[in-house]
């Protein structure tokens, strides 16, 4: 009962001591609520992509907070940080995955629910037991730290007050990406097959370079059953539909010029083909 | 109430009178402006495209068919507004709204003037909606967010081109956005504040653009990747995604990303022109004359939207001259060539102004010993002799290959056509004609050099005509 009574004291504790307007407290019970409900959202959202906003509207709240609590620095840097960068790499990671799936519930390590619940208890008692022993200094406001603008300020405390820890923390975080790029890296067995080579083992393949012609592209006739001419005069046999040709369905185009009345210019018989055959031939 | 915000401190622009009245006067103003613009954007886009096609755009509606975009967006509003059966219809419904109100969130701290008088009122107070000591970390912030809008809008449709699209559009942003906060950092180094109005008052010498000339290359660069634009547009490319994200939207939905995709080009020109271009500040010889009249008053209005409509034309420019990147070619140049290179360029900045602000050394003296001693070598690096067999040369002297590779190619410089073989046949029939033959080997086309022979008698046409 203390705990709670602490609990609920603390905004009020606050407001006494420290400068919260009006204004202030309405944000922080218009967003408390909202932060609650996102919170809540990450644990019960059958999608992870639900999981996943659920967090992103904590975070932009709590960047609202911030700021409202004179670190702007902080609020934006958070936005930018966790909700721009970080939490997109989450979602661009669950879009990879698969979108649709929702969560398994099948328990892949034994006893997990068991040490998670007793873990989660271990640290409930810990945060009950830090609250129920802080006491509360008279605030001091923000007036002197933010003295020479929020930015400024923030800067003093990392790069001067701080700076070994921030440097190690830098080289942690250097020395995790790069544990990261060796740890991927594979070396290459084989030659790496690029749209060049593709290209060229096409050309070389002796294939078809262009697209495949449409079937029967004639002045008077267009059907599917008829072939498309080269500039050549040939028919392309290719351009009827594979069916058709099975079936023995297609038709010649001397066939479909004779229907026609004889008056095009379709007269394959003219070139012999051993003769194209050659001339196409390097 | 009287003042809005606590007058803050790293902050240029004293905002320490506005009401709260004013505060709303201006944001509304400012969203006229933003809809306004965004009509004006479309139809200058199409007719300056049109232009550069050769064609006359939209002539249509109205005078100079200015009214083209009205009508293009009542058609859009008059549209059946379908929601696909596989969609997330909560998520589906947000994206475009977390679109739009984040690009509308930028222009709140980018300043369009100075202090100026109200008309007909005594109110003196700064062009600008409100400022912050981390103004452009804010816009930063505002972009990121605004990012979810297509993420989500991809992934909510239930469909495999937008999920591409919102794959490609995580990717791009995450890559882009760094090389375009590293080159606002230099800004930053420079300026000594994050706050627009300080800034844009900064630069009173001269606009960072100029002695920060590559980071200002590189925001350009990454600009167009953060507002999905050509030749970046990888997100909604038409030719291989459909339409990306927006692939699964109609009517009101898809008007809404689509002026948020515009919105956000406003927003990146806004922030070019305050951080590099100087702001509303007048351009050179404008500002000399009458002692800095041109910087006062509602002039520098004029500046600021000059500015920001010539970023704009630069925009379809860039359009109407690039072709789209291959996706790997677009991430080998974000990640190996562009955050590189703006790494280095803050890392020099920072160097530079480290040297100036925490030792006594004469910054001038150093630069010019460097350049000096850069000179110098490249003086020297005209004696060292030049290697040999510049490949081309040779190239020249091979004779002419119709098949090199294996592909039909044209001559290279210096190469020699063969005869054509029809000009050959022409030849035989006049030999025929007359008994005495006058090209020996002309007299028997080889049936060999039809196929090339015939490939070669267009550029021949091509030559004559």
């Amino acid at each position: 009962m203390t705990q709670l009574s602490v609990l609920l004291s603390l905004p009020a504790s606050i407001t006494s001591g420290g400068n919260v307007s009006s204004g202030e407290t309405a944000l922080f019970w218009v967003l408390a609520p909202l932060m609650v409900f996102g919170a809540l959202g990450l644990l019960f959202a059958r999608k992870a992509v639900h999981a996943a906003l659920g967090i992103v509207l904590v975070m932009i709240s709590l960047a609202f907070l911030y700021t409202a609590q004179e670190a702007p620095f902080l609020g934006v840097v958070q936005v930018v940080v966790y909700t721009g960068a970080v939490m997109m790499l989450f979602l661009f990671v669950l879009m990879l995955v698969g979108v649709d799936n929702s969560d398994s519930l099948v328990e892949t390590l034994k006893g997990q629910r068991w040490i998670g619940a007793i873990l989660g208890l271990g640290i409930a008692a810990a945060l009950i037991g830090v609250i129920r022993t802080a006491t509360f200094d008279q605030a001091k406001g923000l007036t002197a730290p933010n003295a020479d603008s929020n930015p400024v300020g923030v800067a003093r405390v990392i790069f001067g007050q701080d700076i070994f820890a921030f440097e190690v923390v830098g080289v942690l975080l250097i020395t995790a990406a790069l544990g990261a790029l060796v740890l991927t890296h594979r070396q290459r067995l084989v030659p790496r097959v690029g749209q060049k080579e593709r290209a060229d083992a096409r050309v070389a393949s002796g294939g078809r370079l262009a697209p495949l012609a449409a079937p029967g592209v004639y002045a008077r006739s267009n059907a599917m059953d008829t072939p498309a001419l080269d500039p050549e005069g040939r028919p392309i046999e290719e351009s009827v539909s594979r069916v058709l040709r099975t079936r023995g369905q297609r038709r010649s185009a001397t066939e479909v010029e004779a229907q026609v009345g004889g008056t095009s210019a379709i007269e394959p018989a003219q070139i012999e083909p051993a003769q194209i055959e050659e001339g196409t031939q390097p | 109430m009287n003042a809005l915000l606590p007058a803050a401190v790293g902050v240029a622009a004293d905002f320490s009178h506005d009401t709260v009245w004013l505060a709303v006067v201006k944001a509304v103003l400012i969203l006229v402006f933003l809809l306004v613009s965004v009509l004006m954007a479309i139809w200058f886009e199409r007719k300056v495209v049109g232009r550069m096609q050769s064609r006359p755009g939209p002539n249509v509606h109205g005078p100079f068919g200015l009214l083209q975009s009205i009508s293009d967006a009542m058609k859009l509003l008059l549209k059946e507004d379908i929601t696909v059966k596989a969609a997330d219809k909560l998520v589906y419904l947000l994206a475009p709204m977390i679109s739009v109100f984040c690009s509308l969130l930028v222009f709140a701290v980018i300043p369009f003037g100075p202090a100026v008088r109200i008309p007909f009122t005594s109110l003196v107070t700064p062009l600008q909606l409100t400022d912050l000591p981390v103004a452009v970390l804010y816009i930063l912030a505002a972009a990121s967010v605004g990012v979810y809008g297509i993420v989500l809008g991809g992934w909510s449709s239930g469909s495999t081109y937008p999920l591409l699209g919102a794959v490609r559009s995580t990717a791009q942003v995450i890559s882009y956005e760094l090389a375009m906060g590293l080159s606002l950092v230099s800004v930053f180094l420079l300026a000594g504040s994050m706050s627009t109005s300080q800034i844009v008052d900064s630069q009173r010498q001269f606009w960072w653009a100029i002695p920060l000339l590559p980071a200002f290359v590189i925001y350009m660069i990454s600009m167009m990747g953060e507002v999905n634009r050509l030749p970046f547009d990888l997100p909604e490319a038409e030719g291989e995604l459909v339409s990306g994200y927006m692939t699964e939207y109609s009517s009101m939905k898809f008007a809404w990303f689509f002026l948020a995709e515009y919105i956000n080009m406003l927003n990146v020109s806004a922030v070019a022109t305050t951080l590099f271009l100087g702001g509303w500040r007048a351009p050179w010889p404008l500002s000399a004359i009458n002692d800095g009249m041109l910087n006062h008053g509602w002039w520098p209005v004029l500046w600021f939207l000059a500015k920001l409509w010539l970023l704009m034309f630069f925009f379809v420019w860039v359009r109407g001259t690039l072709l789209r990147l291959r996706y790997d070619q677009f991430m080998k140049f974000g990640w190996k060539i562009l955050i590189p290179c703006a790494l280095a360029w803050v890392a020099a900045v920072a160097v530079v102004q480290g040297v100036r602000q925490f030792t006594d050394v004469n910054l001038r003296s150093i630069l010019i010993v460097l350049s000096v001693l850069m000179f110098l070598g490249v003086v020297a690096s005209l004696l060292v002799p030049e290697k040999k067999g510049a490949p081309q040369r040779k190239a020249r002297r091979v004779p002419f290959d119709a098949f090199a590779g294996g592909y039909p190619v044209p001559p290279l410089p210096g190469q020699k056509l063969p005869p054509s073989s029809r000009r050959a046949r022409a030849v035989v029939v006049i030999a025929a004609a007359e008994p005495n033959g006058s090209d020996p080997t002309a007299a028997e086309p080889s049936p060999s050099a039809t196929a090339t022979a015939a490939a070669d008698d267009g550029t021949k046409e091509a030559d004559r005509g």
